[in-house]
């Protein structure tokens, strides 16, 4: 456990916790950030500007910390690994209505029951699936 | 949550395990219990079962967030780096959600 950082951890938590509470307060909406791509492409399009707006404001985010902390990170695996990871996370997230965002802060947040099980899901599948690639690719 | 190996390392529980990751999520969860409280009414009732979509779903995102180390909020943010792998792996998670559209018409949506 040396890589653990409880600090910007819980920092960072209780960022995501905020903007979740404001979206919510001042625009009725739950910051399910898969939910929110998902329903970007919609059609018939409907209510795309927030939606533009509130993604507008995660890759600004990622530019500013750039800008303050140099040196961005980088994945482990190859790049037809990633797109094979991306198409299931899309595919999952669509599917099961739902992320780490939307399930996960959220849906915790309000107490669902259909968020608590999705959790639990997906960090069991997420532990097999590093389980495998880590000890046997 | 924008680093992949932070995300992997707290998925290894059998490895080198950080649990960073549940301080992230604590802290967020500790912030949104008691601050949705004065808008519940704002929380538009949906679905209220576990079925299958949800179950497979989010079984089919955990294994793609174990082996790419992004889930989709950070993966947007980490576009930032201007790097491949994260440029194909949100490219890719567009298209995954216009598969699961296909595949499941009248599925959960969104």
């Amino acid at each position: 456990m040396n890589n653990f950082t409880p600090l910007s951890a819980l920092a960072g938590g209780v960022l995501i916790g905020l903007a979740s509470v404001w979206l919510l307060a001042a625009n009725g909406r739950i910051a399910g950030i898969s939910g929110i791509v998902h329903g970007l492409f919609a059609q018939p399009p409907g209510d795309r500007t927030w939606r533009v707006a509130f993604l507008a404001g995660l890759l600004v985010a990622g530019f500013l910390w750039l800008a303050f902390f140099p040196g961005g990170t980088s994945s482990e695996r190859n790049l037809a690994a990633m797109a094979f990871a991306g198409l299931l996370v899309g595919f999952g997230t669509r599917m099961g209505g739902g992320c780490t965002s939307g399930h996960g802060v959220c849906g915790l947040g309000r107490l669902s029951l259909r968020s608590l099980v999705a959790v639990i899901v997906f960090m069991a599948a997420g532990m097999l699936a590093v389980f495998i690639t880590r000890n046997f690719f | 949550m924008a680093n992949p190996k932070k995300v992997l390392d707290f998925l290894d529980i059998t490895g080198n395990w950080d649990p960073s990751l549940l301080l992230v999520m604590g802290g967020a969860v500790a912030v949104t219990l008691p601050g949705f409280l004065p808008f519940k009414n704002k929380i538009s009732a949906g679905k209220t079962k576990v079925d299958w979509p949800l179950l497979a779903g989010a079984a089919i995102f955990g294994i793609g967030w174990g082996i790419g180390g992004y889930c989709p909020g950070p993966a947007l943010t980490a576009l930032s780096n201007l790097s491949a792998d994260v440029l194909v792996f949100v490219a890719a998670m567009v298209g995954g959600g216009f598969l699961a559209k296909i595949a499941a018409p009248a599925g959960p949506g969104a």
